[in-house]
């Protein structure tokens, strides 16, 4: 074989390995996430109406519906079944709340061996930790731009 | 003896007196199930967390090949171990108490190649009458260091292979040890080709197969060349874990160099899981996967006197997280041992 491989060796090598990687079917995919999703939703929705024919107000039944459906998620992690659930869902299963419950749930068990501090307090938003930190920063742009609207009354 | 540009050839070729393997539970109920010699009932083995439990497993691979050598931790000069955990840790906490002479090595999932190719060139040499070369991986801590933490849900490519836990360890002893106590032996090692690093600049970490691929098309390449040999003087030529989309690669990239390896070919990733019911994707990966499976299998059939040769080549990808978060290609390396039947 030559000593170097050129450029142009190393892009065709990267193109070929593109048309031979298997992928998932993106319908399949894309029909299995909204199934998922849709249930979890469907499942929010009963919780929600649930509280509200207790008589709740609909603001604090909407808060009891994310509580319940984190708690699932979390005991769902707990004992392993999430991430059967996500694997068949993908998006569908990690885009509502409950996939972001996974993703704190999922590295405080993996992590409590190395301790409360640098193991759990440390890692536990090692994946929800981007979500949280761009979420805030973004609400806080769209804040400022509202700001400024409202001092220049353009909104 | 100097062979060629990368590759030895032992003038006194090295036996692999003894070996050993042990596994988890999901290689266990694998097509090669029934041949490991140790299977575990639960994937901690014991421990209380997932590096101990990688630990454990080469504690007891070098266990149990120095019980089935019938020789004591003493008799063993040298060690050659590896993983896949940072700064080798699994080596590391499981051998210490062994108070064996130790060299720590990395070479991704190539380790294994490289451990044998270390370890025969010190017992050809003379420096060693018995050398054990041992590694591992382990699918839950393998995870932990790379990806994900394991109840975290996630769709894995169809690319992506699946870390094999299980660890093999490999007591290779001198000719003159063997020929003078006429002893049962495995196999022999009678040449090896040591990789270099080859990068064609892919990026996708779960698409090692594909990254491994030229590497281990350069080393078999180059110990064609070195040995002045072709295809057919091998029974098997087999690699460690490229799994499907490595092998597709592998086999057209030899191609292209005029050299046709599809009847030799063989890919112990590809041998470990059953693909269709057992979720594994492209195959099985990992320091433990080429080690076990040639303990296993492989050695078996040259002991059965089933293949009188083969080209063992493990590959590694020399990925970390870091480099992966940086942006970085992933570069990876081959190592071919020459195995024969006696």
């Amino acid at each position: 074989m030559k000593e170097k491989v050129t450029e142009q060796e190393k892009k065709a090598y990267q193109k070929y390995v593109k048309q031979v990687t298997p992928t998932h079917s993106l319908p399949v995919e894309m029909t299995k996430a909204f199934l998922v999703g849709g249930v979890i939703c469907v499942i929010g929705q009963g919780i929600t109406n649930y509280c509200v024919n207790l008589g709740i107000e609909k603001e604090t039944a909407g808060s009891w519906c994310s509580l319940i459906l984190v708690l699932a998620a979390v005991l769902l992690t707990g004992l392993n079944i999430y991430p059967k659930i996500t694997k068949f869902g993908g998006a569908g299963a990690l885009v509502p709340i409950t996939g972001f419950a996974n993703s704190v749930a999922a590295p405080a068990i993996e992590f409590k061996k190395e301790g409360q501090i640098f193991g759990v307090g440390c890692k536990i938003f090692t994946i929800a930790g981007p979500v949280i930190l761009y979420g805030i920063f973004t609400s806080w742009v769209l804040g400022m731009i509202y700001w400024i609207g409202k001092y220049f009354g353009w909104l | 003896m100097i062979q060629g540009k990368q590759s030895i050839t032992f003038e006194q070729a090295p036996y692999i007196l003894e070996s050993a393997s042990i596994v988890g539970t999901k290689e266990g109920e694998g097509p090669l199930g029934k041949l490991f010699d140790m299977i575990g009932e639960e994937d901690h083995f014991g421990a209380d967390n997932w590096e101990d439990a990688e630990s454990s497993l080469q504690k007891d691979a070098v266990f149990l090949a120095m019980k089935k050598a019938n020789l004591a931790a003493t008799d063993i000069r040298y060690l050659f171990a590896g993983d896949l955990l940072g700064q080798s840790i699994a080596s590391s906490f499981g051998l210490m108490n062994y108070q064996i002479p130790m060299f720590g090595l990395y070479g991704a999932c190539s380790t294994c190649g490289e451990s044998l190719g270390l370890g025969a060139m010190t017992v050809a040499s003379g420096h060693a009458t018995h050398v054990l070369c041992v590694t591992s991986s382990h699918f839950a801590s393998a995870e932990k260091e790379f990806r994900f933490p394991l109840e975290y849900g996630n769709q894995r490519p169809l690319s992506a292979s699946w870390t094999v836990t299980g660890s093999g360890a490999f007591v290779v002893s001198s000719a003159d040890y063997v020929e003078a106590q006429k002893k049962h032996v495995r196999a022999k090692i009678t040449g090896i080709t040591t990789g270099k690093i080859v990068d064609y600049g892919l990026k996708d970490s779960m698409n090692m197969g594909a990254c491994m691929a030229p590497a281990a098309a350069d080393t078999i390449y180059q110990n064609l060349c070195d040995f002045t040999r072709k295809p057919e003087s091998y029974d098997k030529i087999i690699t460690g874990d490229l799994g499907y989309v490595g092998q597709t690669a592998l086999l057209d990239l030899l191609e292209e160099k005029g050299v046709d390896i599809s009847r030799q070919h063989m890919d112990c990733g590809i041998e470990m899981f059953d693909q269709d019911s057992q979720d594994t994707h492209a195959g099985g990966s990992g320091c433990g996967c080429a080690a076990t499976v040639l303990s296993a299998y492989l050695l078996k059939q040259l002991e059965e006197g089933n293949w009188k040769r083969i080209l063992f080549v493990p590959t590694g990808a020399l990925l970390s997280k870091t480099s992966f978060n940086e942006g970085q290609t992933v570069p990876c390396i081959a190592h071919g041992v020459v195995i024969e039947s006696v």
